[in-house]
């Protein structure tokens, strides 16, 4: 019998979420509160995901990594987003970006030389694309790499760049040859400390507080020719790849942060008790809850959707960008009726909700607003 | 060293519902786990052969569906796992002659670990029983052990005393949570579980015409009634009836 499609997640997975469920609860979510108000940046935090195998998610076990698929990485995001959405993009963006490209498109060189130390959780990785003229419109790169001697010497700044102040390696995307316009695009693998490469402004920003946040800036900064990530050129078609599968993981952390705003209200909606029952017993509460139930299930079977065609190697444009646009849209709701369900209390610092409500906002702009998501699956629907 | 640890499948009783009408639990849909203090067995076996090398066997009594159970605990460090597929709600004399069995069959160990009692029937009889059956020392409610090359020694918790006893090996030890912190697997070592073998026998080929002595006759969850006395007087009065009352019912002892 052949079946056409299953929802039933292995046993294997089941265990996969079940373990790091329990991690979350015991290591993150006790500081999800500091993390988000003290911006801390929990080092210790990142080696026990490495030993778990979370800093590696998808990278084959010989370079370090845990050699899961992509349907699992995906459950794994969504466990550590739904009590800390700080912990989620950290996680998100060192996977997905900045480890994902030099796995993606390094050379072996490249990835025994980086993986190992990325994938333990002692280095963390970040990636460059956005700049102050150059967000969705990556093509508009202002930042320039010329080649002098045996060296790449690259010029400009980066901006919104995810742990781009705390990363040991960065990805950066710069102009090889202007004439040929995105084209003339290429990556290159820059290490903390190299000359000429500092980190700029800090962001401030309104969630994700523990996630930091940085602006870039090369000046003269000389690394060795080997550094080129990829082919020459090619850097924008393999950013282009890389934020495919970033977006399905966007949509993992939504569907996580909504998950974690949806289970309080719920358990609330049970507790609280006004005019002699819960308020959960009232059919405006209740109507709120299904929709949110619905709304996350609905966005999770899209996020699994796109992370299963990854897993089949065939292209999945289009279904990451309905899964990231839809999750991240409805996790906006989510964490909205949430706040409203607890009342005043969903109002206060004290409760986690207001945080869930703040951090989520960013699944709609990173790695491509709404707007972009739309106009990519416009694109692919023929339009 | 050669480990063996005996876990059990159990429901989850944080999620187990009682029914208000007939007191009886309901557990349909509640999901299935390695007894709490199982796992605490399990790590106490890691960390014994870590230090002295050997093989872990988990040994479970169960039904089918308790070879995913087995499969955590083989991702935690064990190396393999016996399924034993009994029906369910077997009583205790029937488990331990099972559990009894199967490790006569598995043989060349040298320490059995099995938690204190299991989170369900918390009877504690397992473990007693089993090492009467196989005829070997036993040390329960261990709370710390140390495995040495030709003796264990384990702190037992009496409650109000602590006693230090010795064994040699075979020996069967029970431990109780305050042992250690069991361990997560990592995603690497979960994968790494699927190449692990589960080997499965049924009760019947282990041993004919085992009967239960005990019968269970009904389940009911307890129901505890609480007083609802509200002090509503002066607060340093109602303060001093609180501990009178207390101290009357033997809550709070001078």
């Amino acid at each position: 019998m052949v079946i056409l499609l299953d929802f039933t997640l292995t046993n294997e997975k089941k265990l996969f979420q079940k373990t790091v469920r329990e991690f979350c609860e015991k290591e993150i979510k006790p500081i999800a509160s500091k993390i988000d108000k003290e911006e801390y940046f929990p080092t210790d935090l990142y080696k026990k995901m490495g030993k778990m195998g979370l800093m590696g998610m998808t990278v084959p076990q010989k370079y370090g990594g845990a050699g899961i698929d992509r349907i699992s990485y995906m459950i794994a995001l969504e466990e550590i987003s739904r009590v800390c959405g700080s912990t989620g993009i950290t996680v998100e963006a060192h996977n997905s970006l900045g480890l994902g490209h030099i796995y993606e498109k390094g050379t072996e060189k490249q990835r025994k030389k980086y993986l190992p130390t990325l994938t333990s959780g002692r280095a963390i990785a970040a990636w460059a694309l956005t700049e102050p003229n150059a967000g969705s419109d990556a093509s508009a790169t202002q930042t320039t790499a010329v080649l002098d001697g045996n060296e790449w010497v690259i010029n400009g700044t980066k901006q919104f760049i995810t742990s781009g102040d705390i990363a040991d390696v960065t990805t950066v995307m710069a102009m090889t040859d202007k004439s040929k316009g995105a084209k003339g695009i290429s990556a290159f693998i820059v290490e903390k400390d190299t000359p000429g490469f500092k980190v700029g402004q800090l962001e401030d920003k309104l969630g994700l507080r523990g996630s930091h946040t940085a602006e870039l800036v090369f000046d003269n900064c000389r690394i060795p020719k080997e550094n080129l990530l990829g082919e020459l050129g090619m850097g924008f078609v393999g950013a282009m790849n890389i934020l495919d599968r970033g977006r399905t993981a966007i949509g993992a952390m939504s569907v996580g942060i909504a998950r974690g705003a949806f289970e309080d209200a719920l358990e609330y909606a049970k507790q609280r008790q006004q005019f002699g029952k819960p308020i959960g017993k009232n059919q405006a509460i209740q109507w709120m809850l299904a929709d949110m139930a619905t709304e996350i299930d609905a966005a999770r079977l899209l996020v699994y959707r796109a992370a299963y065609l990854e897993d089949q190697n065939v292209r999945f444009t289009k279904e990451a960008s309905m899964a990231k646009l839809f999750a991240s849209e409805i996790a906006m709701r989510t964490t909205v009726k949430a706040i409203q369900i607890y009342g005043g209390n969903g109002y206060m610092r004290e409760y986690p909700l207001e945080r869930y409500y703040r951090d989520i906002k960013l699944c709609t702009i990173g790695e491509g607003t709404s707007e972009v998501q739309r106009m990519i699956i416009a694109r692919q629907l023929g339009l | 060293m050669n480990i063996i640890v005996c876990a059990k499948q159990v429901v989850d009783v944080s999620e187990m519902k009682i029914d208000s009408a007939t007191k009886k639990p309901i557990l349909q849909g509640v999901p299935q786990k390695i007894s709490d203090i199982d796992k605490n067995a399990m790590e106490e076996a890691i960390k014994i052969k870590e230090k002295h090398g050997g093989k872990i066997t988990v040994l479970t009594v169960g039904p089918a569906n308790a070879k995913e159970r087995i499969k955590e605990l083989l991702a935690m460090g064990a190396d393999e796992g016996l399924l034993v597929t009994a029906p369910e709600n077997i009583d205790y004399h029937m488990t331990a002659t099972l559990l009894a069995e199967a490790i006569k069959k598995i043989g060349g160990y040298n320490i059995i670990l099995c938690g204190e009692a299991s989170i369900d029937m918390f009877s504690g009889q397992i473990g007693p029983r089993l090492a009467a059956n196989l005829k070997i020392p036993q040390i329960t409610y261990a709370q710390s052990v140390t495995a040495e090359k030709d003796k264990i020694t384990a702190d037992r918790n009496m409650g109000e005393q602590m006693i230090i006893t010795e064994s040699t090996y075979p020996v069967l030890v029970t431990v109780t949570k305050e042992i250690n912190v069991p361990r997560l697997p990592s995603l690497m070592q979960i994968l790494a579980s699927a190449n692990k073998p589960i080997n499965e026998i049924t009760a019947d080929s282990l041993t004919k015409n085992l009967n239960p002595l005990v019968q269970t006759i009904d389940l009911k969850g307890v129901s505890m009634e609480r007083k609802n006395v509200v002090y509503k007087d002066d607060i340093d009065e109602s303060v001093k009836q609180l501990v009178n009352n207390l101290a009357k019912e033997g809550v709070l002892r001078g």
